[in-house]
């Protein structure tokens, strides 16, 4: 398998790969699977009857990682692509997905992607997710991924996703149900810049005892862009939630966040904690007394907050 | 040489009137020259630390170092000229570690063994600290003590320390006067202004300046000045009360 310019540069920004990745991966670019490997343990089928693949981590497979980036360098191309994931009992991996759209023409090029985990008695997920958009076209770049997380018994999820340029408009759902003792983390990084917009829906059910959720999400928005942050979580048994927005707006940025908890157990806790503000001008003092100039001062600021 | 010329700081008070932070001061700090800075509570020293480094603008008279007027260059022009300032209370950054700020402070790309020597050197074990974000996860004596290794990393012409003893523990008291001995003995003709309340940190300037009342009421040398402070009900005051100033 071989990348042109574009694809190598773009499979760099979401997934820092240079070469073909180690372990099981599925290589998408400009609707066409370019490149696919199973492992032992890891199994890869593409769907019959709409666009996506099907992938089985056998349990117990551990210190294993999937990678299934996809990019687009096509004005004007349109897919929504399935990837169900079904993780073994015990099994422990890395799952790194990620799109990039390079875009040059007039046409609006847009990704959805819609996965969905079944994560099994005490499986533990690390999923990676960066969006990057590129190209000087007047099309825009789209992207509205749908995750669907089930967590079973003890199972662990970790979601690092990450969209820090050039996305002209996103929507991003989250939906996630836990059982006893399972437990999901959300990381989100989102930088929106000109006049891009995102919009970020959670909603966590609680179901078991013991389970917890923590979805944090840290944002920049700049010049014209509008961000929504609405994170919900539902406690239906004695559990922990906790959401937290924390966002930097820059000229003429908009933020909306919406909390919500809904406690339906006594011994539900719940939290939310939501800070929108621009960059403190103790933080740009200081950095200038250092020797940055004041915008080499917010740079740094913003790129260690959204690290 | 810094020197300061009828130098003031005038805001709009209450009722229409008019509040005098720091009025009419004219200083010599002399290259290779320690000078502590001391004085009651709001007194205006931090003010006249912030019209040095740029962070405030006198309303009048003129700031100059080594020669040059620098009364209206920014905050960034008067750090490139070397002048270095660790505040009364570090700021906090999120996601901003601090081998972070100690690069961003000696303006190159330190290794990790080069940073932690200034970490050591203010007693920090390196390596437990290098990867900590700067943020309200430290202790005030900890973020204290960051703020006091990205100074030494600068290594300027003048370095400003506003009470960095504030929150330092009594063992790590006397490494930090020894810190400052180094400082003076490495940086050739620099200088060092220390704003303090604490006797240890008087006894090793040169040079004590009292400020009151946004004013200059006394300086000379140390032995001039010393036993007038020790002296006074109100210096053995605030020398007691600068212990428990964690974090103010
Ligand atoms: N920009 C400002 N506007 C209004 N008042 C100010 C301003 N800056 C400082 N002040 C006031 O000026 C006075 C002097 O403050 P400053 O921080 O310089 O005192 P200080 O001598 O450093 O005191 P401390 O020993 O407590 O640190 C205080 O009353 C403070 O509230
Ligand atoms: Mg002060």
């Amino acid at each position: 398998m071989k990348f042109d310019e574009i694809q190598l540069r773009l499979l760099d920004e979401i997934a820092s790969l240079h070469e073909v990745p180690e372990g099981a991966y599925n290589i998408r670019s400009d609707s066409q699977a370019i490149g696919r490997r199973s492992t032992e343990h890891i199994v890869i089928t593409p769907k019959k009857d709409v666009s996506g693949i099907d992938i089985e981590i056998l349990p117990g497979t551990k210190n294993e990682s999937v990678h299934i980036p996809v990019v687009l360098t096509k004005s004007g191309l349109k897919e929504v692509v399935y990837n169900d994931f079904y993780v073994g009992e015990g099994a422990d991996v890395l799952i790194v997905a990620g799109c990039g759209i390079d875009n040059c023409g007039a046409a609006d090029s847009e990704h959805d992607g819609v996965h969905r985990f079944f994560l099994k008695k005490g499986a533990k997920v690390r999923y990676v997710e960066k969006h990057y958009g590129s190209g000087s076209g007047k099309g825009k770049r789209i992207l509205n991924p749908v995750t669907e997380a089930y967590l079973d018994e003890g199972a662990e999820m970790t979601m690092e996703m990450v969209q820090i340029k050039g996305v002209d408009d996103t929507e991003r759902k989250t939906v996630a149900s836990l059982k006893a003792g399972a437990k999901l983390v959300v990381r989100e990084r989102l930088m929106t810049h000109d006049k891009q917009n995102a919009i970020s829906t959670y909603e966590v059910v609680l179901d078991g005892e013991d389970s917890s959720a923590d979805v944090v999400s840290r944002s920049v928005a700049r010049d014209d862009s509008f961000q929504k942050f609405d994170a919900k979580i539902v406690g239906n048994a004695p559990c922990y939630g906790h959401t937290e927005c924390d966002s930097i707006i820059m000229d003429r940025g908009r933020i909306l966040a919406v909390p919500g908890l809904q406690a339906n157990h006594v011994d539900a806790a719940l939290m939310h904690e939501a800070a929108i503000g621009k960059i403190a001008g103790e933080q740009l003092v200081k950095l200038m007394t250092l020797g940055l100039t004041a915008e080499e001062a917010e740079e740094q600021i913003i790129n260690g907050f959204l690290r | 040489m810094l020197e300061l010329k009828n130098v003031s700081f005038i805001v709009p008070g209450d009722s229409g009137g008019k509040k005098e932070i720091v009025k009419d001061v004219s200083l010599v700090v002399e290259d290779g020259k320690l000078v502590v800075i001391t004085g009651p509570n709001g007194g205006g020293k931090s003010t006249l630390a912030k019209l040095i480094m740029g962070v405030e603008k006198p309303t009048s008279g003129r700031i100059f170092f080594n020669g040059e007027d620098i009364t209206d260059l920014s905050v960034t022009d008067r750090a490139k000229k070397g002048v270095s300032f660790a505040f009364q209370q570090p700021v906090k950054f999120k996601g901003l570690k601090v081998i972070d700020l100690l690069r961003i402070a000696s303006g190159k790309h330190l290794s990790v063994g080069d940073a932690c020597v200034y970490l050591s050197s203010v007693g920090l074990c390196a390596r437990d600290y290098i990867d900590r974000e700067l943020n309200s996860s430290l202790s005030g004596g900890e973020l204290k003590r960051i703020e006091i290794a990205e100074i030494l990393s600068r290594s300027t012409k003048l370095s400003i320390f506003d009470e960095p003893e504030a929150g330092i523990d009594l063992w790590s008291f006397n490494n930090l006067i020894k810190v400052f001995e180094d400082m003076r003995r490495n940086v050739r003709d620099g200088s060092i202004i220390i704003i303090s309340h604490q006797e240890r940190i008087l006894n090793v300037a040169d040079e004590i300046v009292v400020i009151g009342g946004g004013r200059v009421e006394r300086k000379g040398s140390k032995e001039e000045i010393l036993p007038t402070l020790l002296g006074s009900a109100s210096v053995s005051n605030f020398c007691t009360g600068a212990g428990n100033k964690e974090g103010v």
